[in-house]
C-alpha cells in the first residue's frame, strides 16, 4: 500500500493509552513529530476486581509511563478517573472514588477522565456525577468518553449533566465524536474530540470532511490507540492527509496541536514550554545503557539493519 | 540548627511569601498529626507553590548541610525537593509516620519519588525507610535510581553489603557517574570487587566499552585474577585505562600490586604523589 510520507510538524496526541504500546510506537511517534501525549485513565481490557490494581495502574500513569515517554523526548500527561464500564462494579467503584483525590492533584494530571457513559446505567450516572464534582473541587478540565452504543443520546446527556453541575463547556472535552454528534457539541460550546480508528469509530478521510465542514475551532484529533486494533500514528497521518487535502497549516496545527494545549492547559499542568525547553535531549543522560533501551540509543523504526 | 531549619532557610530566600506561608501552615498541620490524606495531597500539590527551579545553594549553605548531616550534598536539589523534604521532616516521630511514608512511596509520581529518596538523607528513623530505599535501587526509572544512589549519604550509612553491592554494580550497568556515590571508597568489599571484575570480563567478551572508574572499587580488594587484569591494563595502549590501573594498584594492600605497578615508574610516581586521582582521571 502506497503511503504519503509523514510530514514533520509539532503534534500532540491528547488521547492515547501508552501502557498498551511498545517502544517502537514511542519512537515512531517521536519521529513523526509528536511532542506530547495525554493518557486518560481507562479500563485495561480485563475487568479489575481489586482496588490495588487501580492504585498501581494510576501510579504507573504518573510514574513509569511518564519515564518511558521521556526516553523518547515525549512529554507524558494523564487524566485520572473511574471509567464508566467499571463504574458498574459499585462496591469497587466506591473504593476507587476514595482513591482519586490522591492522584488528581499530582503533577502532570491535566483532567478528570475519561468518564461518562457506557450503557447509561444508574451506577454509571452516579459515579459520573461524583467525578464531575471532584473536577470542580480540583479546578480541573473534564474528558468525556461518549458511548459507542446509543451514542447520540449518550453524548447529549453527558453535556446536560455537565451543565447541571455548573461546569462550563469550555472546560469539557467530549471525545469519540462522529458526524452525528459533533454539531451539537460545537454549538453548545464544548470541545469536540475525534478518535481516528483504522476500522471503527472514525477514519481520517471522514475527519478531513468534518474539518472542512465545521472548521478547526474547538476541534481536536486523537488516536485513542490502546490494546485493540488502533494506530499510534493516527494524529500524524491525519495531519498529513489534511494538508494534502488542502486544509490550511493553521487549521491543522489547531486541530492536531494547539486546541489540545488550550483545552488541557486550563489545568495549569501542561505548558508549551514543558517540551520546548526540554527539546534538546541529552543522549548521555537519557539514553545510554538504561534498562529500556538496553544499551542502545533510539533507533529509527524503518531501521532495516540485519546485524543489531 | 537542624536539617529542617536549613531547608526552611533556603526556601525562605527562594519562595514567594504566599507559597512559604502555605508551606509552613501545611507543615504545622502535618507536625500535629493531620490525617494521612492531608499528607498525601500536600506532598503532591506542593510543587504548584514551590516551582521546580534549582536551589543553587552557595558553598556556605552546602557546607552547613554537610556539617549538619555528614555526607548530605544538596548541590543538585530543586525547590520542590527542598519543600517536600521540609514537609516530610515535619512528620511526627513514630511508627505511624513510617507507614505513611510507605504508602506515599507506593503512589508517588516521578518527581515525588525523587524527592522522597533525596529526603532520606535528613529523615528521622532511617532504618524504617529501608524498604523504599532498597526498592528505589530496583527502579527502572533512572531519575529515581540516581536520587538514592548519587550524592546521597543514606546507602553508605545504612545498606548492608548485599544492597550496597547491587547499587554500585547497577550504577555501572546504567552508566551513572560512579564517583558521585557518597562513601564509595569507604564501602569497598571483596564480593563487590569480584562482581565488578566479572562485569569487566563480560564487557570485554561483548566488545563493549565501560568506564575505567570500575577499577576504583576493585583495586583495594584485588584478587589473583584482578591483579592479572590490572597488570594487562597497565601495559595496554589505552591512556585512561592505564591511569586507572595505576590508581587501582596503588590502593591495593597486596605486595604483588606494588611490584606490578613498578612496570610503569612514571604512572607509579603520579599515583603515589597524588597528582593522579580518580577525580582527574
Ligand atoms: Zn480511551
Amino acid at each position: 500500500m502506497a503511503e504519503t510520507p509523514l510530514r514533520k510538524r509539532r503534534l500532540i496526541d491528547p488521547h492515547i493509552h501508552m501502557v498498551s504500546r511498545t517502544t517502537d510506537d514511542y519512537q515512531a511517534m517521536a519521529n513523526a513529530g509528536v511532542v506530547a501525549v495525554i493518557e486518560p485513565a481507562f479500563w485495561t481490557g480485563q475487568p479489575r476486581t481489586e482496588i490495588g490494581t487501580f492504585k498501581d495502574y494510576f501510579s504507573c500513569l504518573v510514574g513509569f509511563e511518564r519515564f518511558r515517554a521521556s526516553q523518547f523526548g515525549i512529554k507524558h500527561y494523564c487524566t485520572i478517573g473511574l471509567n464508566s464500564k467499571e463504574a458498574n462494579n459499585e462496591a469497587l467503584a466506591e473504593e476507587v472514588i476514595e482513591l482519586l483525590p490522591r492522584f488528581a492533584g499530582k503533577e502532570g494530571v491535566v483532567a478528570i477522565g475519561e468518564i461518562g457513559y457506557d450503557e447509561m446505567t444508574k451506577a454509571e450516572e452516579k459515579f459520573f456525577r461524583i467525578q464531575l464534582e471532584l473536577a470542580k473541587e480540583m479546578d480541573l478540565p473534564v474528558m468525556i468518553h461518549t458511548p459507542h452504543r446509543n451514542k447520540k443520546v449518550g453524548t447529549s446527556r453527558s453535556m446536560d449533566v455537565c451543565m447541571e453541575h455548573g461546569i462550563p463547556p469550555s472546560k469539557v472535552v467530549i471525545d469519540h465524536n462522529n458526524e452525528e454528534t459533533c454539531k451539537e457539541v460545537l454549538d453548545r460550546g464544548f470541545w469536540a474530540a475525534f478518535t481516528i480508528y483504522p476500522k471503527t469509530k472514525m477514519g481520517n478521510q471522514r475527519m478531513v470532511d468534518i474539518a472542512k465542514r465545521y472548521g478547526s475551532d474547538r476541534v481536536i484529533v486523537d488516536s485513542s490507540a490502546d490494546w485493540g486494533n488502533s494506530d499510534a500514528l493516527a494524529v500524524p497521518k491525519t495531519a498529513n492527509l489534511m494538508i494534502t487535502s488542502g486544509i490550511s497549516e493553521a487549521a491543522v496545527d489547531a486541530m492536531c496541536y494547539g486546541n489540545a494545549l488550550l483545552a488541557y492547559g486550563q489545568s495549569g499542568q501542561m505548558k508549551e514550554s514543558d517540551w520546548l525547553d526540554a527539546a534538546v535531549i541529552d543522549p548521555k543522560r537519557e539514553f545510554e545503557g538504561n534498562s529500556l533501551l538496553r544499551g542502545g540509543g533510539p533507533e529509527a523504526p524503518e531501521d532495516s539493519r540485519l546485524i543489531v | 540548627m537542624s536539617a529542617q531549619t536549613l531547608l526552611l532557610d533556603w526556601l525562605k530566600a527562594r519562595l514567594t511569601p504566599e507559597a512559604l506561608a502555605w508551606l509552613e501552615e501545611k507543615a504545622a498541620l502535618i507536625a500535629t498529626g493531620a490525617p494521612e490524606k492531608t499528607v498525601f495531597t500536600t506532598f503532591s500539590s506542593c510543587i504548584r507553590y514551590s516551582g521546580k527551579a534549582p536551589l543553587n545553594l552557595e558553598s556556605a549553605a552546602l557546607k552547613a548541610a554537610g556539617s549538619e548531616v555528614p555526607g548530605w550534598n544538596p548541590s543538585d536539589w530543586t525547590c520542590d525537593q527542598a519543600a517536600r523534604a521540609f514537609l516530610l521532616t515535619s512528620l511526627p516521630p513514630g511508627p505511624g509516620s513510617a507507614a505513611t511514608l510507605g504508602r506515599l512511596w507506593q503512589t508517588a509520581d516521578v518527581g515525588e519519588a525523587v524527592a522522597l529518596q533525596k529526603s532520606l538523607a535528613v529523615l528521622a528513623n532511617p532504618e524504617g525507610q529501608m524498604p523504599w530505599a532498597r526498592e528505589a535501587i530496583r527502579s527502572n526509572i533512572k531519575a529515581v535510581f540516581e536520587a538514592i544512589t548519587l550524592r546521597n549519604p543514606y546507602p553508605a550509612l545504612h545498606f548492608d553489603n548485599v544492597g550496597w553491592n547491587q547499587m554500585v554494580v547497577k550504577t555501572f550497568f546504567v552508566d551513572s557517574p560512579m564517583h558521585e556515590i557518597e562513601g564509595l571508597d569507604r564501602r569497598v568489599n571483596p564480593p563487590l570487587a569480584r562482581m565488578l571484575a566479572d562485569l569487566a570480563h563480560e564487557r570485554w567478551a561483548a566488545g563493549r566499552a565501560f568506564s575505567p572508574q570500575l577499577w576504583r572499587c576493585v583495586g583495594p580488594c584485588a584478587d589473583e585474577r584482578a591483579l592479572e587484569d590490572l597488570k594487562k591494563l597497565l601495559g595496554s595502549a589505552a591512556p585512561t585505562e592505564k591511569r586507572a590501573a595505576a590508581l587501582a594498584l596503588k590502593s591495593c594492600p597486596d605486595p604483588r600490586a606494588a611490584t606490578i605497578l613498578e612496570a610503569d615508574p612514571a604512572l607509579a610516581a603520579a599515583a603515589r604523589d597524588g597528582s593522579l586521582t580518580w577525580e582527574n582521571l
